[in-house]
């Protein structure tokens, strides 16, 4: 086996030329394969970021203003939730997880000389893992279900809110104003917000009391468990309605009493045309990786072709057609995996290379406070796929060596030694 | 060594068949020193391919050391090819990409012969042929003379009980014709059964048995005596 290598070697050390040209097509086709796979990736993983910052199955619900006369109330009726709504949602709907309710109030919070103006949210303990916050042990805790209870006049506030308000001093147990009443802030939010990041969460019970005296709110968000197709996710978002038109007295088939954003559905519709994308690149990839294999197998016949004396002297010398056959079809897969993995380590290099810049860009923005949105992250292709490569050109370099092997077993010796 | 009877072969193409050995009857001993002769077109080097299992042929029986030759797969005839027999031929066919050592050392890679080992016995063959110098030149880089003697050492290194020497010195000057006829004069006296195909008298002389074959059919022979080639057996032109 060595001694055969050591012979192949030899045969195509000695024509460098021929070799470099044949190998070149399978380089530039796994380049290619690997580049624009790690392009497709690239796209995924930013959008699947994007997507992953928040629950993905996250239902939001916002009350509108009816545009439907319905069961003898007139059109033009604004809508809003109680909190017997999130019971309802709870209750009724067997897919519902988590749930909050979400109330909004814009306060000014001060701290000592320092004060802003900042959204303050009343919402319940699920909220935390609905949009996925941070808070790190040593920045203390979200809003709990003693904290609802109680009403207890608790703040957390995002991390921006707490730089600006406490500098280098540390927030926690500390008591900010909030408009004209006293909160003690318990936990620090380390995730920054899509747009912009400086909000503030009380208990919801407590924001109901203080800053909502007539109870009405106007935002619900859940999570649901179970529902994977869009088909699925428009038949719950379909059950949604009808059970808000019972409850909210209004058509469910009036759109605009109640809107309805399904993350879930986004999701799946976003996936599928990834499927795609990804679909349509490894077709390319793979075609120009034909490509590759077909020039080489040209190549490779060509060149059986050139070497016909040089065949028929070996078997005239004692060569057997499946040591030809061997031969042959070891030297393309030789050259297909050699110059394939020149291609994907070029390719790899590549997206690396893209890759590191990125991350480097992406550094600076996290230091700008910037908010993170990019639809291209970590553009690169897994180790993995060296493995899956190899076999790749392996079965290329068999495929590509078979055709012209075939045409120099058939050649006859006399005829291949009369030609001159 | 060799016996051969009533052997036919024609090669056909699709417009004419021709019909190039028309029953031949042969025997060649053990260690004999034997040219064939003939005008081109005789069948001379059809016979000689036949006689190495390059070609095959139609009809008749070839037996090579006792043994059938007929109908053998591709993979046996190289095997007989790689064991039996050396070929030299006339424009050398050594290959070009190989320095002169690795051309002789080839048949032994077919034979699986280790690399260290078939180099070593590549050397002494070229060292025989007075070629150890030459050992690492090119092809390209050797005269007439010495490309033929590498040839020939390349069909000698596997040990093989006859050489088949397709126009040796055809490709040759007279001077370099004379070398080359005495290496393989040397061999055939060790032992060696040599068939030489040439249209040299000069060549055919050397040997000790001359074979005449015209239009595919033996002619005559003559052997050599006291030094003289003599005719013996005229043979009788069968009708084909």
């Amino acid at each position: 086996m060595t001694d055969q290598l050591h012979e192949i070697l030899g045969t195509l050390k000695k024509n460098k030329m021929r070799t470099t040209l044949t190998g070149l097509s399978v380089s530039w086709g796994i380049f290619i394969l690997i580049v624009l796979l790690g392009a497709g990736n690239g796209l995924r993983n930013g959008v699947m970021r994007n997507f992953s910052s928040r629950a993905v199955n996250r239902i939001s619900l916002w009350p509108g203003t009816t545009s439907m006369p319905h069961k003898g109330l007139k059109s033009e009726r604004n809508l809003h939730f109680t909190e017997s709504e999130v019971e309802l949602i709870r209750n009724e709907l067997e897919e519902s997880r988590l749930i909050t309710a979400r109330s909004n109030t814009s306060q000014t919070i001060s701290y000592g000389s320092e004060y802003g103006s900042y959204q303050v949210r009343g919402v319940m303990p699920n909220y935390f893992d609905i949009e996925n916050l941070i808070i790190a042990p040593e920045d203390g805790r979200f809003i709990n279900q003693l904290d609802m209870k109680e009403t207890n006049k608790v703040i957390v506030l995002d991390k921006k809110v707490a730089d600006l308000l406490f500098k280098d001093e540390s927030p926690l147990g500390k008591q900010v104003k909030v408009g004209q009443i006293m909160f003690k802030v318990v936990g620090v939010n380390t995730k920054k917000e899509q747009w912009g990041g400086s909000n503030t969460y009380i208990p919801f019970t407590t924001a109901q009391a203080i800053f909502n005296p007539n109870r009405k709110f106007y935002q619900i968000t859940f999570t649901v468990d179970g529902l994977v197709t869009k088909e699925e996710n428009d038949r719950f978002n379909e059950s949604l309605r009808t059970l808000m038109g019972q409850r909210l007295n209004f058509n469910p088939e009036d759109k605009q009493a109640l809107w309805i954003y399904n993350a879930q559905s986004d999701y799946v519709e976003t996936m599928k045309i990834f499927s795609v994308i990804t679909f349509i690149v490894a077709l390319i990839g793979i075609l120009t990786l034909i490509a590759g294999i077909v020039s080489v197998s040209n190549i490779m016949l060509v060149s059986v072709k050139e070497r016909t004396r040089e065949i028929g002297i070996r078997k005239a010398i004692g060569a057997t057609p499946a040591s030809i056959l061997k031969t042959i079809i070891l030297e393309s897969i030789i050259i297909t995996t050699i110059f394939g993995y020149i291609g994907l380590m070029m390719g790899i290099g590549l997206t690396e290379t893209i890759n590191f810049f990125m991350e480097q860009a992406a550094n600076a923005q996290a230091v700008s406070d910037e908010p993170q949105m990019s639809i291209f992250t970590n553009p690169t292709v897994e180790v993995g796929y060296a493995l899956f490569a190899t076999i790749i050109l392996i079965i290329s370099g068999v495929i590509a060596g078979y055709l012209p092997a075939r045409k120099a077993v058939k050649v006859k010796p006399i005829e291949a030694m009369r030609q001159e | 060594m060799i016996k051969i009877r009533q052997l036919h072969k024609s090669y056909r193409t699709e417009a004419l068949s021709l019909h190039v050995l028309k029953g031949v009857d042969l025997e060649i001993g053990s260690g004999e020193y034997v040219s064939i002769m003939g005008a081109s077109g005789s069948g001379k080097s059809t016979l000689l391919n036949i006689l190495g299992i390059l070609d095959t042929y139609d009809s008749g029986e070839y037996f090579l050391n006792g043994t059938l030759i007929k109908n053998l797969s591709e993979t046996q005839a190289a095997l007989y090819r790689n064991e039996m027999i050396g070929f030299v031929f006339q424009s050398f066919n050594l290959i070009n990409f190989k320095n002169a050592l690795e051309n002789v050392a080839l048949p032994l890679y077919y034979k699986k012969v280790g690399r260290k080992k078939r180099n070593i016995i590549a050397l002494e063959h070229l060292d025989r042929m007075g070629l150890k110098d030459w050992a690492h030149h090119m092809p390209n880089e050797l005269s007439g003379g010495q490309k033929q003697r590498v040839a020939i050492a390349r069909a000698l290194i596997s040990d093989p009980k006859i050489i088949l020497a397709d126009e040796p010195t055809g490709a040759l000057d007279s001077k370099t014709t004379v070398e080359v006829m005495e290496v393989l004069t040397d061999l055939n006296r060790e032992g060696i059964t040599t068939i030489i195909v040439t249209h040299e008298p000069s060549v055919a002389d050397a040997t000790h048995r001359i074979i005449h074959l015209k239009d595919g059919m033996i002619e005559y022979e003559t052997r050599k005596d006291n030094g003289v080639h003599v005719a013996t057996h005229p043979q009788k032109p069968r009708m084909a």
